[in-house]
């Protein structure tokens, strides 16, 4: 196996152009751990953790642009105001050590549907950007990235460069099922963002169907039923309402880590109880 | 502490919180656990494991396997010299599968090569051909006349029968539950590694993280054809144990392979292996029913518990022996009526794991505890502490309790003790069920307190030859006096090794002792397990100490033209009646060292009547309470264990920090066992073996406890010792199984308890 070691962006996009055989890593958090168990030998490691582009935020345009190689613990303490929705998440990687680590680039790249990132950004709107030597940026919405189980939109000669998620115009949550109080790997997990300057709703279903994904019936029933102008409280019955069409948004199975039928339901609490938090939060902050 | 003429009293006897050996090295990584054995000219061995659970090898293909550069041996079970098979109790285990494989993981092939990964890719290559069969995965069928037959003798291993007062009992007030634990793992952090280095003289010799040398060598020696002089075992560093290396793992692999190859073989599982590599807890399905009087006194107790031994024996028949006759719980009960099984499946095969046959059962009579206290309308803490033994009560199967039976104390002291505040207006997320999880902030959720009580056999049962031998050696060097405490028994983290300094400190009262490294240059000292090495190898220990101390004392009378009734030893010094200075050690001895070895035993115990189970099967019985309380989110069922706070009564407390620290980590075990950990089996394969999907407690999960010890010696025991590591992991999980259906009201009868059974979904 070689082991590439680009410095620079461009040089990492030569390399992935002449080697689409390679393998990215970045924190190394899932790719070591396909390695380990010889599910997977690609011809090469292509390590983009000496590339210093990929390690930067800013904001352009009213978004973050977020470095594929930041982890998330420099979410967690750099970006909570901006995103507070994807550094709840990233509070729940693994332990501190991944999270020192683990990047959302990698995450994306990785496609799980257990990704903690996916829920939040998908709930963002948040938009892939990916590149090429051969035909420059593109951008790919990232409810349009997950294209299958661990399956995503990159072209074999593409490598992920950021993603840009809109600074948070209202409140978010990210909410986690595991079926322990630290270091796992969700059972189920939800993700909402209110954005009160359009009125609409977003969402994000984790380890709940082949890909992650949003619940847009769910997302137009709420945004339609919400107060926005009076802000009255949200009634208990619409609450439960949405959950249930997060839930019925699902498409879970039975695996070592929980039943179909938990998913569901986990997901119809979570919903629920995410979509009040933040209803609270908004109303307060008025 | 009182004060000697000399000045000096060596720190770090018995009853001081001695410092470990290993301690700072195991805190800052230094420490040379089994994977860290190397040898300059060693190749690596690895293991090629049966895919199926049940399949006939037709025929094993190794031809591309051996052309791989690289590879120095391959072998299968027509390499093994002996006899091919091994095993605890039975040695119906082969050593390399030869006409069967029975489980999923069941080693058919070895390899080595110079380098672990190519080994393993050698592995691969090698062709086995196999005719799969119907497997047997469901232990309650495995006694049905048409299930698949398992071993040729048919699959029952063991039936305990246990009768004992009225045939026909009848009762005003009847209980009954079925209960059912999934399987556990030990989840060692070690995972098993050896080295095996060929001898000149034509054996072998093996460094391996063991539980106990002379029963390894045994097999090892079987299976090889050997003698034991041939086979000589050191114990490695060993990253914990709690019963999962009982039985063999690379013993015998890395020897054939280093006999083969005339190099040094080194082999080393990983996590994903290990958990085929070894011995789960039982599976158990239970049936128990209690009958009272209206006052919630017991009348009756009938249960009915099948164990999953899977496919091999390994120690099933003992646990059968434990979960038949402990696993009625701590209670004084006039007639009993226990039928345990143990049964042979194409399982992984399940064998010793802390607290051995009575969690599994404790859960049940812990459950069935609580169902009374309600019918009869008293609490949890009242129904046991009116049932509970007291010192001089006979056991269901007739032996008196003849030391101390501290049920009552143990449950009041947990009950006594401060219960946690109630959770704030605006709890941290961390304090919450799910934690940054974020699933809620405080909605749905439910407090529940449980209670739970065991007791425990401490030491080998039913007229097993229970013994330890140790070697202790007194000289001086360089002018100072040296204590050598040199025994087989295994340090696997519980610290042993600091127990052993701290008796030789005691009974010779020099400063400096050291224990060498375990091997089987010396007699036997029994298993690390059974909570029983600070007992029997503190006890062979101590004995060997006295026998030192005694003859040297004879020489210091001769020397002196004194009586040795009056002398003692005391630092490096002999004294007299009051504590004068009458010798330095150096005089009396000069060059020369007193060595003796003793082989020391507890008292015997008995077989069982095997129609009653009645007799004298244990020699010690020690007890536990805990109290749990829980939060629960009974909308996600999700749960957070608030408190676990317990109470025990070790006897004496020879190292009191390492007492508490195995009161933690039992206590944790059996939490764990009571909320996620299990080895999901289906269709005889595991479908979780890693550490993403076998989930262990984490600092979040496991809250601070109060613990409560008290000492009551046993006048038996050495010191009045009492066995420590297993009751926490008994006790433990059945109090927070019970806190959780006390906060959710949910009958939940089966551990572990996961958020499906609590939301119903």
């Amino acid at each position: 196996m070689d082991f590439l070691q680009p410095s620079s962006w461009d040089e990492a996009l030569a390399s992935r152009a002449e080697r689409p055989d390679a393998l990215p890593i970045a924190g190394g958090t899932d790719v070591m751990v396909e390695l380990n168990f010889d599910r997977r030998r690609p011809g090469a490691l292509l390590d983009l953790s000496r590339v210093d582009e990929l390690r930067a935020w800013s904001v352009e345009d009213g978004a973050v642009r977020l470095g594929a190689g930041v982890p998330y613990a420099r979410v967690i303490t750099e970006l909570a105001d901006r995103l507070p929705g994807l550094a709840m998440a990233a509070r729940t990687v693994g332990s501190p050590q991944i999270r020192v680590r683990g990047t959302v680039g990698g995450n994306l790249g990785s496609a799980s549907p257990a990704g903690d990132a996916h829920p939040p950004l998908l709930a963002a709107g948040a938009e892939v950007e990916v590149a090429s030597a051969a035909r420059g940026t593109r951008r790919i919405p990232v409810a349009e990235f997950f294209t299958g189980v661990k399956r995503n939109a990159l072209e074999p000669d593409e490598l992920i460069a950021a993603v840009h998620v809109r600074t948070a115009r209202g409140p978010q949550q990210f909410c986690k099922v595991g079926t322990r109080n630290a270091m796992v790997i969700s059972v189920s997990a939800f993700a909402l963002a209110l954005h009160p300057d359009r009125q609409a709703v977003g969402t994000g279903i984790g380890s709940a169907a082949p890909t992650p994904r949003r619940a847009p019936e769910a997302e137009e029933f709420l945004a339609g039923e919400l107060d926005w102008a009076g802000r009255a409280a949200l009634p208990e019955s619409l609450a439960r309402a949405f959950g249930e069409r997060v839930a019925a948004a699902a498409s879970p199975i039975d695996d070592v880590r929980g039943t179909a039928a938990y998913r569901r339901h986990s997901l119809a609490v979570l919903a629920r109880r995410a979509a009040t938090w933040a209803w609270d939060d908004l109303r307060r902050a008025a | 502490m009182t004060t000697t003429q000399t000045g000096v009293r060596t720190t770090g006897r018995i009853g001081d919180s001695a410092q470990r050996p290993d301690g700072t090295l195991k805190v800052t990584g230094e420490f040379a656990y089994a994977s860290d054995l190397w040898h300059d000219d060693m190749v690596w061995g690895v293991t090629l494991r049966s895919p199926h659970p049940h399949a006939r090898i037709r025929r094993i293909d190794v031809t591309e396997a051996l052309t791989v550069p690289g590879v120095s041996a391959v072998l299968t079970a027509d390499d093994v010299p002996g006899e091919n098979a091994y095993g605890l109790e039975h040695a119906d285990q082969p050593v390399l599968a030869a006409e069967f494989v029975r489980y999923e993981g069941e080693p058919v092939a070895l390899v080595a090569a110079d380098h672990p990964e190519t080994a393993r890719r050698a592995a691969a290559r090698i062709r086995v051909h196999y005719e799969v069969l119907p497997a047997l995965t469901d232990p309650r069928r495995a006694l049905d006349d048409d299930a698949p037959q398992v071993h040729p003798g048919g699959n029952l291993v063991r039936h305990l029968r246990l009768r004992r007062g009225d045939p026909e009992p009848t009762a005003p007030v009847v209980v009954s539950i079925d209960f059912e634990v999934g399987m556990q793992d030990q989840a060692f952090l070690g995972p098993e590694s050896g080295l095996a280095v060929p001898a000149e003289d034509g054996g072998v010799d093996l460094y391996v993280a063991t539980q106990w040398l002379h029963v390894d060598q045994r097999q090892i020696c079987l299976a090889l054809g050997m003698p034991p002089e041939k086979v000589r075992l050191t114990l490695a560093g060993v990253g914990g144990a709690f019963g999962g290396r009982e039985d063999l793992s690379v013993h015998v692999h890395a020897c054939l392979l280093a006999l083969r190859t005339g190099r040094p073989v080194k082999m080393s599982y990983g996590r994903e292996e290990s958990f085929y590599g070894h011995v789960h807890r039982h599976p158990a399905t239970m049936t128990y029913e209690f009958g009272a009087e209206r006052d919630g006194t017991l009348v009756y107790a009938k249960a009915r518990t099948l164990l999953d031994g899977g496919a091999y024996a390994s120690s099933t028949a003992a646990v059968v022996g434990n979960a038949g006759l402990l696993g009625l719980g701590p209670y004084r009960i006039p007639s009993v009526a226990v039928d345990a099984y143990g049964v042979f499946t194409h399982n992984p095969p399940c064998g010793a794991m802390r607290g051995f046959g009575c969690v599994q059962a404790a859960f049940a009579h812990e459950a069935l505890m609580d169902e009374l206290a309600a019918a009869v309308g008293v609490s949890p803490v009242e129904i046991r502490q009116r049932n509970g033994f007291v010192e001089g009560d006979r056991t269901v199967t007739g032996q008196v309790i003849d030391s101390a039976a501290p049920v009552a104390e143990l449950l009041q002291r947990v009950a006594d003790l401060p219960l946690p505040s109630a959770l704030p207006e605006r709890p941290d997320l961390l304090d919450l069920p799910g934690a940054v999880g974020n699933t809620t902030h405080g909605e749905g959720v439910h407090r529940g307190v449980g209670y739970a009580v065991t007791y425990k056999n401490i030491g080998f049962s039913e007229g097993f030859d229970d013994y330890s031998t140790a070697r202790v050696r007194l000289q001086v060097v360089a002018g100072e006096a040296v204590a050598t405490v040199h025994t087989a028994a295994a340090e696997v983290g519980q610290g042993l090794v600091t127990v052993q300094q701290q008796i030789a400190r005691t009974e010779l009262g020099v400063e400096r002792v050291v224990v060498v490294p375990a091997d089987t240059a010396v007699g036997s000292a029994g298993s690390t397990s059974a909570s029983r090495q600070t007992y029997v190898t503190g006890g062979a220990v101590k004995a060997a100490c006295e026998a030192v101390r005694t003859a040297v004392l004879q020489r210091a009378a001769v020397a002196l033209g004194r009586p040795v009734a009056g002398l003692a030893l005391d630092g490096d010094k002999v004294v007299g009646p009051s504590g004068e200075v009458l010798a330095g050690l150096g005089e009396v001895l000069g060059d020369d060292a007193v060595e003796e070895t003793v082989e020391w035993r507890h008292r015997p115990t008995h077989a069982v009547d095997p129609e009653t189970g009645q007799g004298d099967a244990h020699v010690q019985f020690a007890f536990s309470a805990h109290r749990a309380v829980v939060d629960v989110d009974t909308e996600l069922g999700l749960v957070k264990v608030v408190a676990l706070d317990t109470a025990q009564d070790v006897g004496r407390a020879i190292n009191p920090d390492a007492v508490v620290g195995q009161i933690h980590g039992g206590s944790a075990q059996g939490m764990g066992l009571a909320l996620m950990e299990e080895v999901v089996v289906t269709d005889g394969h595991v479908r979780n073996p890693s550490f993403t999907d076998y989930l262990l407690p984490t600092i979040l999960d496991m809250p601070p406890m109060r613990v409560e010890v008290l000492e009551y010696a046993d006048p038996h025991a050495p010191y009045g010792v009492r066995g420590v590591g297993e009751p926490p992991t008994i006790s433990s999980g059945p109090a927070v199984a019970a806190a959780v259906r006390a906060a959710c009201a949910k009958p939940l009868r089966r551990v572990p308890i996961r958020p499906e059974h609590i939301t119903g979904t």
